[in-house]
This record gives C-alpha cells, sequence and structure tokens, in this order.
C-alpha cells in the first residue's frame, strides 16, 4: 500500500470488541400472555377513557370463494380493538357483501389508542365448522391522534392474509374523538408528531431542534416460542405482525414522552429498525431528532427575523469565521484524515472492553477540538467554539438524524466518523428491562461522540444505526458526520425565514461549466453577499468545507489548502459525508454514484471465536473499502462523497461490505489529483509497459469521466479573489491545461513528485485485479444519472415523471471456498453492476433521468447465499430547458421549498375543477391519446388522484362507474399514490402531512411452485405491501409517501418442502401535495371569485 | 454463480408493450428472449441477453399476475395490487381481448364447448398461431359469451360494460356471441373467401333487424336469438314466387327501372325469376333451425355465385337488389310490406358485404 493510501474522509473507525459472555439460559416462559398484553409500565394514575374509537364497515369486493358449492362466500367481520370485539352480520351469499354496519365504538385511553392498531378480520361463516378467516386488515390509529390531521379515515383497504395474500378488500371508515385532559402524568404521548423525513418537513418551520431521541423495546419472538410448534403457520406470523405492531405503537409512545419532556411537539428523522434475533428474541428501537415544529401558515410567520428569542441574543457571536488568515505553509507530508484506528488490528481491535477504546480517543482529542482553539490566532475563532460547545454541554449525545439543514445551521463539517461493534446474542431476560441491548448502542454512540470531539466538532448530523445478525452474532454499526453547527439556529431557530433569502439565488450555484458563467456567479455572489451584509463564506457556499479542527493539531495527517472558493479558510483535499450536499454549497458539474463493494471469508466457527474472527476481520474491510471508494472517487475526477452509507453484513462463512455514496466535486476543494500506478521497483521492460498501458487507461478514463459529468472547475481568478497562492495557482493552471486538449494525457500524469498524485503500487497480483476491476467498472449508460442522495446537484428541471421501485435478487454462490478472495469480490460486484444495468434497461423509456436515493441493502441469508435489495426512484428531467430558466421553480422543485403561500385553503376548489377536466379528458378518446402518445404513461395527472378520492369514499362508486360508457368506466375507485423515498415530489407541493407509515408484513407459502417460485412469490409479495401502503395513505386522504424506505426484506426458503417465508418493514410519511401547476391555477380561481374555504380535507368522509 | 430470485417491482406497474404482445402470442419467456434479440433490442440498448431475460421474465411474471384481474376488466380498473395509469389499463385489457383474424376465422359460429376447445391444436396447426394464444382467446370468446348470454339489453353495451372495450371490440365481440349462440356455419370452403369483418357486420344487421330486440327491447337474450314469429311468418313471403301474376309483374317492375343501368341486364332479365325464387325460397326456410345455420352458404350458393358466374359487378347486385326490394311496394296484391322490407333490407346488406368484385 502506498503511503497515501490511507488518506480520506473516513475519521474514525473504532470497533470496540466487545464480547457478551453467553449468558446463563435459565430462561422462563412467559408464555404467550405477552402477546396478548405486551409489556408495559403500568405506573403513575392513568385517564380513563380519554378517547372513543368508532369504526364502520361499510362493503366488501372481489372476495374469494370460500365455498366451492355455490361459488359464493358468506362473510362477516369481527372488529377488534384491545379487548373488545364486534361483529357484523353475515351477508350471504356475494362476494361484493354490503354491510353498512352501525358505528362501532370502542370507549379506550389514549395510550391503547397509541399502542394498539384496529384489527379487521374478514370470516366466512360456516354453519356446520368453524368459520374460516379470509383475511386481516390492522390500522395504525396512530396518525388520527395528531390535532392537525384528519380525524378521520376512510376508504377500501386489501384483506390481506399472510399464506393467500390480498384476498379483496374492504370498505372501512374510522373515526377518533378526543377528550382533551390534562393529565400530566399520562403515560400516553399524543399530539407528538413522527417524520421519516431526515429534513425539516416542508410545511412546517422548526422553532426549536432539541436533539437526539432514542429508546428499544425487546420481547420474544413469538416464531420461536414453545406454542409454535402447535399452532398454524398463520396463527404464528399474525402473531408475530400483532406483536411487531404493538411494540412499534409502543416504542412511538415511549419516544413521544421524551420528546414532551424535552418540550418538542415532534420527532424528525424517525427511524425504526426491527432486530430479528431469532431465539434471543425480538427488538424494535428507534432514533431520531427531537424538534419543535411550527406549522407555517400564511407568508409572515415565515419571514419572521430568526432571532425571536432576546435572551439568546445577548450571547451570540457574529456568525463568521476567522476573516484572517494565517498564511500558511501546508505541510508537504502526508495528506488529510485518517481514521484513529490502526492499521495492526491486533492492537485496536482485539481488546474485551470498548470503555478503554473510548477513553483512548477521549482524552488526547478533547483538548484539541477546544482548547487549542487560540493557537489558529483567530479570538473569535476560539468564542464561537467555546459557544458552541456550551450549547451542547446539555446534551448527552449531540447527534441529529438530519440529512438536510437550513442553510446556516451547518458550519463546518468533519469528516465521518463510525463504529462497530459485535456482540455475541444471548436471550433477553427481562424484557421490561432492555438493559443490556440500551448498554451496548450507548457504548457505541459514546465512541462516536468521541471520534467527533476528535475531529473538533461538538455535534454529529446525518446520524444512524444499523444491525447485521446472523445466529448468535450480532455487528451493531453507527456512523454519521461530524460537524459544528451554529448554535444560535439550534436554540431558535425560525429556519425557513432566515433561509428565503439564500435560497432564491442558490440554483444558480449549480452547473457552472463555462468560464464566463463562472465569472457571472462570483460576482453575483459577491454583490449579494454584501447586499444582505452576510459573510463571505457563508454566502459563497464553502464554509462547511472549512476544517473544524485545529490544523498544527490535526487528528490525522491531512493535506490541507485554502479554499478554492473564498480563499480565507483551510480546506482538506477531500471530504467523506453521510448527508446531502448543503443547499448552499456550489457545486461543480454533476455527481455519480460510487460503490465499493467487499468479500471476506471467514471460516465457520461459533461463539465467542467467531465473534473475535468478525472483530478481527472488520478493520481490513473498512480499511480496503475506504481504499476502493477513495480510488474510485479520483477516477471520476471528484472530491467528495455525499450520503456514504457503510453496510456490513455478516453470514456463516462470509462477511460483506458495501459502501454507497454519491460522488461529487465540491467548487471549494482542490482538484484531484491523478492515479499514479507504480510498479514493483526490481522491472524489467514488458512490465514497464505493461505499468504504462493501465498508467494510460486510467489516465484516459479519468479524462473521460471529467466530461461526462461535467466537471470543468472554474479557472480561478485570483486578481478577483485577492490573496493568490502560488501553489495552488499552479495546480489549477495544470488542470485547466488538461482540460483544454484531452489528449493531452502528459499533463495530467503527476509525478511522483507531486504531493497529490495517488499512487498505486502493483506489487503483487492483487493490486492488479483490483485495478482491473477499478478498470471494468461500467458507466452509467447515457441518459442517466444516479446518485444515493436525494438529487442530484446540476439537475434542476425536474419533471413530474417518477418511478418508485424495489427489486430483489438472490445469488448462490458455488463452492464458495474455492472462490479466491479476488474471485469473490469480483462476484459480488458483477452482482450489484448487474442489477444496476437492468435497472437502466427497465427505465430507458424515462431517459433523460436520474435514479435518486438509490438505496442497496445486502444479506447473507444462507451459506451461500447473497441477497442484494435496492430501492430508488428514477425522476426524469427536461434536457432542454438550462437550470437559469427554470430558476423560480427550483427553489421549490429541489429541497429548499419554501411553504409560505396560502394555497392549502384552496383543495376543495381544486378537487371540483380538477374534477371537470378528468371527466372532459375521459370522454374524449382523442384527448387521451395524446396523452399516452407524448410519453407521458407513467405520468398521473392530478386529476386523476382528486377525482379518485372523491369518489372512493362511497362503495357505490364502483356501481355508479359501471353505467359510464366504456372509456369512462376507467374512473376507477382507486387514488393514485405516489410513492418516494425523497422528501419532496418534484413539480408539486406538499401541503399537509398525514401521519407515518409503519407497516410490518410477513407472507409465507406452503406451494411455492404453484405460485411461481420464489420470484413470483417475492414479487406478488412485494406488490401486495405496496398495495397495503397506498391503501392506507389513500384512506387518510393522502397522495404520496415521502421518505419511503424499505426498512428490512428477510427473505428464507426451503424449496424442497416446496416453502418460502418473507418478512417486509416499510415506512414513510403520507402527504397530500398538489401538482405546482394546479396551485397556480387553483389560486388564481380561487382569487378571482374570492372563494374562501377552510377545510384542507374535503375529500375525507367523516 | 446461479441467480436463484430476481425480481423488479414499481409502484407504477412497468409494461412493455412489445413484451406484452409477445405474451399474448402465447410464446414462452425463453422464445420471447429470443424474438426480442433478433429484433435487434441489444444494439439499440447496449443491455446484455441476461438483462433482457430478467426483464421479459418481470414482465412475464406480471402479466401472469395480471391474467387474473383481466378476466374481469371491472376489476382491474378497481384492484388495488397494481397502480396503473388509465390508459395503461385501458390499452391491457383491449389488446387481452383482441383476437386473430385466422383464429376467429377457425372458430366463429361453432359452438363454444370443451370439444371445440379440443380441436385448438388443430386450429394453432393450421393457423401458425400458438396454442397457448388459440386457449386465451376461445376462453375470452367463452367468458364474454358466458357473462352476456342472458343478459337483458343491447348485447354490445352489456360487453362493452361488462368488459371496458372499445366500441369496434365490442361489437366484434357481439358478432362473436351472435353466431356462437345461433350455430352460423362460416367454415365451409365456398365461405373461406369471406373474412371476418364481412361477417361482423352481417352479424350486425341481422341483430339489428331480425332478433327480439329489433322490436321488443326489454326481453331476455333480445339481442342473442333471431325472431321467431318473424322466420315463421317468413314463410308468407312465398307469395312473390308462386303466384305467377306476382312474379312477372313484380320482374317487369324491376326491369323497367333497370334497363340501360346495368351492364348485365340481359342476365338479369333471363335470371330474374331463378335469382328471386333463391332469395324467397331461403325466407321462407329459416324456420329450420338447421337453414338459420345454412342462412350464409345458401346466400352465397343460391345467389352470389350465380351472380358471379354471370360477372356481376357489386354495384349491379347493388343496384338490382335496392329496385327488387323497391318494386314489390308497388305490388298492390302483395300484402306483406313491413316483413318484406324486414327481411330484404337485411339480406341486401349481407349479400353486399360478401361479394367480393
Amino acid at each position: 500500500m502506498g503511503e497515501d493510501a490511507d488518506r480520506g474522509g473516513v475519521s474514525s473507525v473504532g470497533v470496540a470488541a466487545c464480547i457478551q459472555r453467553p449468558g446463563s439460559y435459565s430462561f422462563l416462559f412467559c408464555g404467550p400472555w405477552r402477546l396478548v398484553q405486551p409489556c408495559r409500565q403500568s405506573t403513575g394514575p392513568r385517564a380513563t377513557m380519554p378517547g372513543k374509537l368508532k369504526a364502520r364497515i361499510v362493503a366488501g369486493r372481489h372476495l374469494p370463494v370460500m365455498d366451492r358449492a355455490s361459488d359464493l362466500t358468506d362473510a362477516f367481520v369481527e372488529v377488534k380493538f384491545g379487548n373488545t370485539t364486534f361483529k357484523t352480520d353475515v351477508y350471504h351469499k356475494s362476494l361484493n357483501p354490503q354491510w353498512n354496519s352501525e358505528w362501532f365504538k370502542f370507549e379506550v385511553d389514549d395510550e391503547d389508542l397509541q399502542d394498539e392498531p384496529l384489527q379487521i378480520t374478514v370470516l366466512d361463516h360456516d354453519t356446520y365448522s368453524a368459520n374460516d378467516a379470509i383475511g386481516k386488515v390492522y390500522i395504525d390509529i396512530d396518525p388520527l391522534l395528531s390535532n392537525e390531521a384528519a380525524a378521520s379515515l376512510s376508504g377500501w383497504f386489501p384483506i390481506y392474509d399472510t399464506i393467500h395474500g390480498i384476498r379483496g378488500e374492504i370498505n372501512v371508515m374510522v373515526k377518533v374523538d378526543l377528550f382533551n385532559d390534562l393529565n400530566r402524568f399520562r403515560q400516553s404521548s399524543c399530539g407528538v408528531k413522527f417524520f421519516c423525513t431526515t429534513s425539516i418537513p416542508k410545511c412546517y418551520k422548526a422553532v426549536t431542534i432539541h436533539g437526539f431521541v432514542e429508546e428499544l423495546v425487546v420481547n420474544e419472538d413469538p416464531e420461536y416460542q414453545w406454542i409454535d410448534r402447535i399452532r398454524t403457520p398463520r396463527a404464528s406470523n399474525e402473531a408475530r405482525q400483532r406483536l411487531i405492531s404493538l411494540m412499534s405503537g409502543e416504542l412511538q409512545r415511549k419516544i413521544g414522552l421524551k420528546v414532551l419532556e424535552m418540550g418538542g411537539n415532534a420527532v424528525v428523522g424517525y427511524l425504526q429498525c426491527f432486530d430479528l434475533e431469532g431465539e434471543s428474541g425480538l427488538v424494535v428501537r428507534a432514533i431520531g431528532t427531537a424538534c419543535t415544529l411550527d406549522k407555517l401558515s400564511n407568508a409572515a410567520t415565515s419571514f419572521l427575523p430568526p432571532c425571536s428569542s432576546p435572551s439568546k441574543d445577548l450571547k451570540e457571536v457574529p456568525f463568521s469565521e476567522d476573516p484572517n488568515p494565517v498564511t500558511h505553509s501546508s505541510g508537504p507530508s502526508t495528506p488529510l484524515k485518517n481514521q484513529t484506528y490502526s492499521f495492526s488490528p491486533s492492537k485496536s481491535y482485539s481488546r474485551q472492553s470498548s470503555s478503554s477504546d473510548t477513553d483512548l480517543s477521549l482524552t488526547p482529542k478533547t483538548g484539541m477540538g477546544s482548547g487549542s482553539g487560540g493557537k489558529d490566532g483567530g479570538p473569535l475563532k476560539a468564542l464561537y467554539r467555546q459557544q458552541t460547545q456550551s450549547a451542547f454541554e446539555h446534551r448527552e449525545f449531540p447527534f441529529f438524524t438530519l440529512t438536510t439543514f437550513p442553510p446556516g445551521f451547518l458550519v463546518h463539517v468533519g469528516g465521518v466518523v463510525s463504529a462497530r461493534s459485535v456482540k455475541l446474542l444471548d436471550r433477553i431476560h427481562n424484557p421490561d428491562e432492555p438493559e443490556t441491548r440500551d448498554a451496548w448502542w450507548a457504548e457505541i454512540r459514546q465512541e462516536i461522540k468521541s471520534h467527533g470531539k476528535a475531529l473538533g466538532c461538538h455535534a454529529v448530523v446525518g446520524y444512524s444505526e444499523s444491525t447485521s445478525i446472523c445466529e448468535e452474532v450480532c455487528i451493531l454499526s453507527a456512523s454519521g458526520t461530524a460537524a459544528v453547527l451554529n448554535p444560535k439556529m439550534l436554540q431558535d431557530c425560525s429556519m425557513e425565514g432566515c433561509s428565503e433569502h439564500r435560497l432564491s439565488r442558490q440554483p444558480s450555484f449549480f452547473s457552472t461549466g463555462s468560464e464566463k458563467g463562472e465569472f457571472d456567479f462570483f460576482l453575483q455572489c459577491q454583490d449579494s453577499a454584501s447586499l444582505l451584509g452576510l459573510d463571505d463564506a457563508s454566502s459563497l457556499g464553502c464554509s462547511f468545507c472549512h476544517i473544524p479542527y485545529d490544523e498544527l493539531n490535526m487528528p490525522f495527517p491531512a493535506h490541507l489548502t485554502y479554499c478554492y472558493v473564498c480563499r480565507k479558510q483551510k480546506v482538506p483535499d477531500v471530504l467523506f459525508t453521510t448527508i446531502e450536499p448543503p443547499l448552499e454549497a456550489a457545486i461543480t458539474g454533476k455527481g455519480c454514484l460510487i460503490q465499493a463493494r467487499l468479500c471476506r471469508q471467514k471460516k465457520k466457527t461459533q461463539g465467542e471465536a467467531n465473534a473475535t474472527a468478525i472483530s478481527n476481520l472488520l478493520p481490513f474491510m473498512e480499511y480496503e473499502l475506504h481504499t476502493q471508494l477513495m480510488n474510485k472517487l479520483k477516477l471520476r475526477g471528484m472530491n467528495a462523497l455525499f450520503g456514504l452509507r457503510i453496510q456490513i453484513a455478516v453470514g456463516e462463512n462470509m462477511l460483506m461490505g458495501l459502501a454507497s455514496a454519491t460522488g461529487l466535486y465540491v467548487t471549494a476543494l482542490p482538484a484531484p489529483g491523478g492515479i499514479q500506478v507504480a510498479g514493483k521497483t526490481p522491472s524489467d521492460s514488458s512490465y514497464d509497459q505493461h505499468i504504462a498501458n493501465i498508467q494510460k487507461k486510467i489516465n484516459d478514463l479519468i479524462v473521460k469521466n471529467r466530461e461526462i459529468y461535467e466537471i470543468n472547475p472554474p479557472e480561478i481568478l485570483d486578481e478577483l479573489l485577492g490573496s493568490p497562492i502560488p501553489e495552488t495557482r499552479q495546480r489549477s493552471r495544470l488542470f485547466r491545461s488538461h482540460s483544454e486538449s484531452s489528449d493531452d494525457v502528459p499533463e495530467l500524469d503527476l509525478s511522483h513528485g507531486k504531493k497529490d498524485a495517488f499512487v498505486l503500487e502493483i506489487d503483487d497480483t492483487d493490486a492488479v485485479e483490483d485495478i482491473q476491476s477499478l478498470l471494468t467498472d461500467a458507466s452509467t449508460p447515457s441518459g442517466f444519472y444516479s446518485c444515493n442522495t436525494e438529487v442530484m446537484p446540476g439537475i434542476n428541471n425536474w419533471t413530474s415523471d417518477l418511478q418508485m421501485f424495489t427489486s430483489v435478487r438472490v445469488f448462490r454462490l458455488n463452492n464458495v471456498t474455492s472462490l479466491t478472495s479476488q474471485g469473490l469480490n469480483k462476484t459480488f460486484s458483477d452482482v450489484c453492476e448487474n442489477l444496476l444495468k437492468t435497472l437502466y434497461f427497465k427505465l430507458r423509456s424515462m431517459v433523460p433521468c436520474c435514479l435518486c436515493h438509490v438505496n442497496f441493502n445486502v444479506a447473507l441469508p444462507e451459506d451461500e447465499l447473497i441477497q442484494v435489495a435496492v430501492t430508488a426512484v428514477a425522476l426524469t428531467f427536461d434536457k432542454d430547458q438550462t437550470p437559469y430558466i427554470k430558476v423560480g421553480t427550483d427553489k421549490t422543485l429541489s429541497r429548499a421549498s419554501a411553504e409560505n403561500e396560502e394555497q392549502l385553503q384552496f383543495t376543495l376548489e381544486l378537487c371540483m375543477e380538477s374534477q371537470a377536466t378528468q371527466s372532459t379528458a375521459l370522454f374524449s378518446p382523442a384527448k387521451a391519446a395524446d396523452i399516452s402518445e407524448s410519453g407521458h404513461l407513467q405520468a398521473v395527472s392530478p386529476a386523476i388522484q382528486t377525482v379518485a378520492s372523491l369518489d372512493k369514499a362511497s362503495p357505490l362508486a364502483e356501481a355508479h362507474a359501471r353505467h359510464r360508457s366504456p372509456i369512462s368506466c376507467a374512473t376507477s375507485t382507486v387514488t393514485v399514490v405516489e410513492m418516494t423515498p425523497l422528501s419532496f415530489i418534484p413539480g408539486a407541493k406538499i401541503i399537509k402531512y398525514l401521519g407515518i407509515i409503519n407497516m410490518f408484513f410477513i407472507r409465507e407459502t406452503t406451494s411455492l411452485r404453484e405460485e411461481g417460485g420464489v420470484s413470483g412469490f417475492l414479487h406478488a409479495f412485494i406488490a401486495e405491501v405496496f398495495a397495503m401502503v397506498r391503501a392506507h395513505v389513500a384512506a387518510l386522504g393522502g397522495n404520496a409517501v415521502v421518505s419511503y424506505i424499505m426498512k428490512q426484506c428477510v427473505f428464507m426458503e426451503n424449496p424442497n418442502k416446496n416453502q418460502a417465508q418473507c418478512l417486509i418493514n416499510v415506512s414513510g410519511d403520507a402527504v397530500n401535495f398538489v401538482k405546482e401547476s394546479d396551485v397556480e391555477y387553483a389560486s388564481t380561481q380561487a382569487q378571482g371569485s374570492g372563494l374562501q374555504a377552510g377545510n384542507g380535507s374535503g375529500d375525507i368522509v367523516a | 454463480m446461479a441467480v436463484e430470485l430476481d425480481v423488479f417491482v414499481g409502484n407504477t406497474t412497468l409494461i412493455d408493450e412489445d413484451v406484452y404482445q409477445l405474451w399474448l402470442d402465447g410464446y414462452s419467456a425463453g422464445d420471447a428472449v429470443a424474438i426480442r434479440i433478433k429484433r435487434g433490442i441489444l444494439e439499440q440498448t447496449g443491455a446484455s441477453p441476461d438483462v433482457l431475460e430478467s426483464d421479459t421474465m418481470d414482465h412475464y411474471r406480471t402479466f401472469q399476475m395480471l391474467e387474473r384481474l383481466l378476466h374481469s376488466p371491472p376489476k382491474l380498473i378497481n384492484q388495488l395490487l397494481f397502480q396503473t395509469p388509465p390508459s395503461m389499463q385501458s390499452m391491457l385489457i383491449e389488446k387481452y381481448y383482441t383476437f386473430d383474424e385466422p383464429f376467429v376465422r377457425e372458430v366463429l359460429g361453432k359452438k363454444l364447448s370443451k370439444g371445440t376447445k379440443k380441436d385448438l391444436d388443430d386450429v394453432s396447426a393450421k393457423t401458425g398461431i400458438t396454442l397457448k394464444s388459440c386457449r386465451r382467446q376461445f376462453d375470452n370468446f367463452k367468458r364474454v359469451f358466458k357473462v352476456v348470454e342472458e343478459m337483458k339489453g343491447p348485447l354490445v353495451e352489456n360487453i362493452q360494460q361488462n368488459f371496458l372495450l372499445s366500441d369496434q371490440l365490442a361489437g366484434d365481440y357481439a358478432a362473436v356471441v351472435f353466431f356462437a349462440n345461433n350455430r352460423f356455419e362460416t367454415g365451409k370452403r365456398k365461405l373461406q373467401y369471406l373474412t371476418f369483418e364481412d361477417f361482423a357486420l352481417c352479424a350486425e344487421q341481422l341483430i339489428q333487424n331480425w332478433t327480439l330486440g329489433a322490436v321488443d327491447s326489454n326481453v331476455d337474450d333480445m339481442d342473442v336469438d333471431l325472431d321467431r314469429e318473424f322466420l315463421q311468418d317468413l314463410k308468407d313471403l312465398k307469395v312473390l314466387i308462386t303466384d305467377k301474376d306476382l312474379l312477372d309483374q313484380h320482374k317487369s317492375l324491376v326491369c323497367t327501372a333497370l334497363r340501360g343501368k346495368v351492364s348485365i341486364f340481359n342476365e338479369m332479365e333471363t335470371n330474374f325469376k331463378n335469382l328471386s325464387r333463391a332469395l324467397i325460397n331461403i325466407a321462407a326456410k329459416l324456420i329450420h333451425t338447421k337453414d338459420v345455420r345454412d342462412l350464409f352458404i345458401d346466400l352465397v350458393e343460391k345467389y352470389i355465385e350465380p351472380c358471379k358466374s354471370d360477372h356481376w359487378t357489386s354495384s349491379d347486385v347493388g343496384a338490382f337488389l335496392t329496385q327488387y326490394t323497391n318494386a314489390a311496394r308497388a305490388l298492390d296484391a302483395f300484402k306483406h310490406q313491413a316483413l318484406w322490407e324486414r327481411y330484404m333490407c337485411t339480406v341486401k346488406s349481407c349479400i353486399l358485404k360478401m361479394y367480393h368484385d
């Protein structure tokens, strides 16, 4: 390995190899009663009956035939909440029963409302034998408990059976009447809003961001209880689904209580996960960021001055950096950012306790982070640091699960911090006190915190946690981005308000291709900056790149230069982060998805030996993944990674690592050097020739990539910026000359003497193959871009076409043991590349398009199986229009949506209006043809959505539709619901958040072949999950799910027994949106008629 | 390394119309991949064969899951499992129910029974349409037939409402149902030259004029069964050929009207009595179910072929039939004007459609 090979942004990878001794197995069966009444604290006085839940069963349709003789079904419905059950009458001999039941009323306390789902079971009445279950619907009541959201839901829900899948649909109405009780000791946290979105939701402004909240609950897994041996798979699956539903309800309630304690009213970036620990139990854990959110009701509130709390004003320091940079000779030695661990694994990884590790890293670095602030000559900076530190002192973990921040919030970014720990699972002895698991996570978080401090940062943003479990071994991982935040914004941030001005010129930062454009850009920025009286660095969009740590006492060897934008502060040469590119960031060209993939074999062992083996492997894997990322980044001519996510999956005889991130060229950072290939020292001429060939290939590729991604960094206008730095100017010249003539390869060939050359040594066959794989990574086909962040900087003119998809593949490796580690790597890499190629092929009709938020999940479900699941969204964009023309809409299109208009009042008119347009469209086939011709098959007109939502409450709509002419029959009762992993919908405005969707499903089959094999089975199941998510959203009155994520997809098969089982866990935020074109239309309409409609949810029939 | 499982599921169901057509045509997934490769998709897209195979398999699975819903199109429109834009839903339904001309010509007028279904491999061998596709088309016929067979109201509308087809396709299905119900013979060698379109127009005419629905719009099976009473009455038309005076009078009226207007006047004059007898005998026999089945073969043998052999053009035929029908009105002794009109208008339209130059 070259001396330079270890630099980069992954600042710290501490592996706390704390091995829990397998505890005594004196486990007491608690019996199945726990399933009915799961762990719950019963302390404190409880409010009696603070709420009334009402449910009505209207009708069913498309029911399965349950009586072979008549080809019909005698269906009835049981409605259960808590321990109360109601039944409808039996509707005889129909596949489309009309029950039209009364309102069933449940008097319940609000704690139950939060924990319990409403359980609806559809059965077939049988006079002589037991009634057969057709299927169930679980409805989460929680979204109805927030005072802002709809108080009722109504719609068609798929009737789901864990063995047969969806079996018809049922029309249900649910209402909640909450009595306003002021019981202070209550156990519930009704009214706390939850968002999966990892930014401040669009129609809110953050008043305060309180910080990190976490909680976990544990239980036995019903699948592993003794009773499971005697009950049917269906009963077992349903017990599991119900338990998890209860546990997540409980978890959410507990987190809500913590938020209330902190004085917040919402959780943003809520991430809930299940750990299926098998024999040792089931863990449901969640993290999030507690906030106080204010609904943006009109323009006035959003323009409030940012500092509304006078007490804080006094303490505030100017939001600026040291204005007098000390001219500084940056050490030519080893450049930037190293891991804090050394590369001798025996030293740092085989330690049996993590505490010593933590101490080690804490001691030298805390002092450096704050105390040495004075040394670099900027007293303001020091003062600033002290301020920020005091703001964070009271926080146990200054972590934020957010990935996007209002401009000004994020001051500096240090780098990625991550920590992993290998644990041996044992039985959870007392589910009511899940201390062991709590302690494990506390340990890791402590580690992260100390790593952050080592980077001179007081906070960790873009924070996430994950696990990988194989048998009794569990790897816990946490990662985030060390950052310095603006304390003022933390305390009282009327964020949306203060962001307005800056955002208005944000789009001009993107796509700075030509030198001319670049010139304008600088002028414009300086102008506006001075106009606004803002600090240069913050307005230029480079401040987040400036190092937060002390350059004279760096936590790791790094190579610093002066910022390429402001020329005043020091920046590293590469930056790795787990967050979205900041809104204000100046970015050159476009980015791309970069993945590092790695497989490592390990011996099949048990217990501690196994855990130790894994612990020993981890640092090597982290290191190699990091090297791969670095190589690939340089190969693309880029200098920063965003959205970095490193997943380590553990299997019986293998470990797999997959790192995904979006590579970008951040204008403020120096241009990356080339990659230098160095051969072994005693060499002959043919070998030299070989090396030269490889070198040429690499150089050609870099040149090509710079063209593809439009990376033409600006010529630095030193005269304009002042303070020329000879060293960097020389480099920019070099760079320019190469971009002018791409043939001029030697110019790029940075010789040994240049410090920014990245040297790859080919000293063994491994390295040769590494380089080969580097070069063979297929490039994205033309017309496509891909990234794992929300959107691709440089593309602003999104159209409204979007296609969310999930793709799952399972591969069987033949003779794993016979494969070399390189062969294994190649196989895994091919798997991922092929999957991406298939996606590009399938989505070719959407070109030009960008795959956004590409989220890979790898797992090793069995000995020789690799499972890769991808969820992403394809967004189309308009190639012809330049971003400058569309500046006005870009602002709202991209992440920076500012919700300050009054438009949400006009929903009602909009519905009416669009219904009219819809029907005209339907009755004129010519028009319909036009639509399909112009290639908008994917596009779903908003009119359809709103019409459907008007119809859907009435089961009569179906019959109604039948009597129209055939084409108009296409007006179905089904609401079109968009799903997207992004927090926004291009070309649309989110007008209301309707609650969090968090669903867990199990599907099992004992007739795998008949259902089309494993692919047929899983294909149907994923489609069913989508359908159930859509139905719930539609019932809440929504038309989209944003921040959608498939958190788990556990697939198990036994083809010999013709069986398979799959568990899927998804979540997201249900929202209601209107297309931007409609908003404008509706608002002009409404103004013209002078109507005032206060009802925002006109489509809900209460 | 072997792929064990490979799925792609979009929130909006991805449908490739070309692959859908291949599936409808009854090709296996493997054949479909081969055909797609042959069409040059790999060159166009730069994809590799395994990518294409994976894509094709995904589509095939989707279509298999959709097929259950396509059997009842209103279900497809209201189901929750596959989110598809309305235009795509219409396309799926329309294409699923579209049938092949060679196929329908084999099956038209046959009883839609298990026996016929068993013979589909012969149909497949003869037409070159895959057996799978033949089965789908046959099952579609049977399904539509079963649903609308005993329904009140206009046939075409019933089909449209229950299967959400376009006007054109619903009309074609009405013809298929009508022919199957009345078991019209269409397969004889002499009828081979007729296209499905010819028969579909005849069916439309027959449904409009000869069924119960033509006189009473509120009866069961109104568009599917012929009006027995009407067929019974048709024997009264015999007077036109049995009464010698009427026959001569009729002939002279037609001849006067057509003199100098048709090229085959002489042949017409000599053959008038034969032609008139042929048309009226066909009418008189329709009381027997067996003869109803032979309606088209009779029209061809008794009327179209004699005209053909005398080299009548279709405008000659048109002119003759118009005058032949109109002239009967001037016959004072002929009392069955309404019956005559109802019979002749339909027969005229059918013959004109069936008379290919």
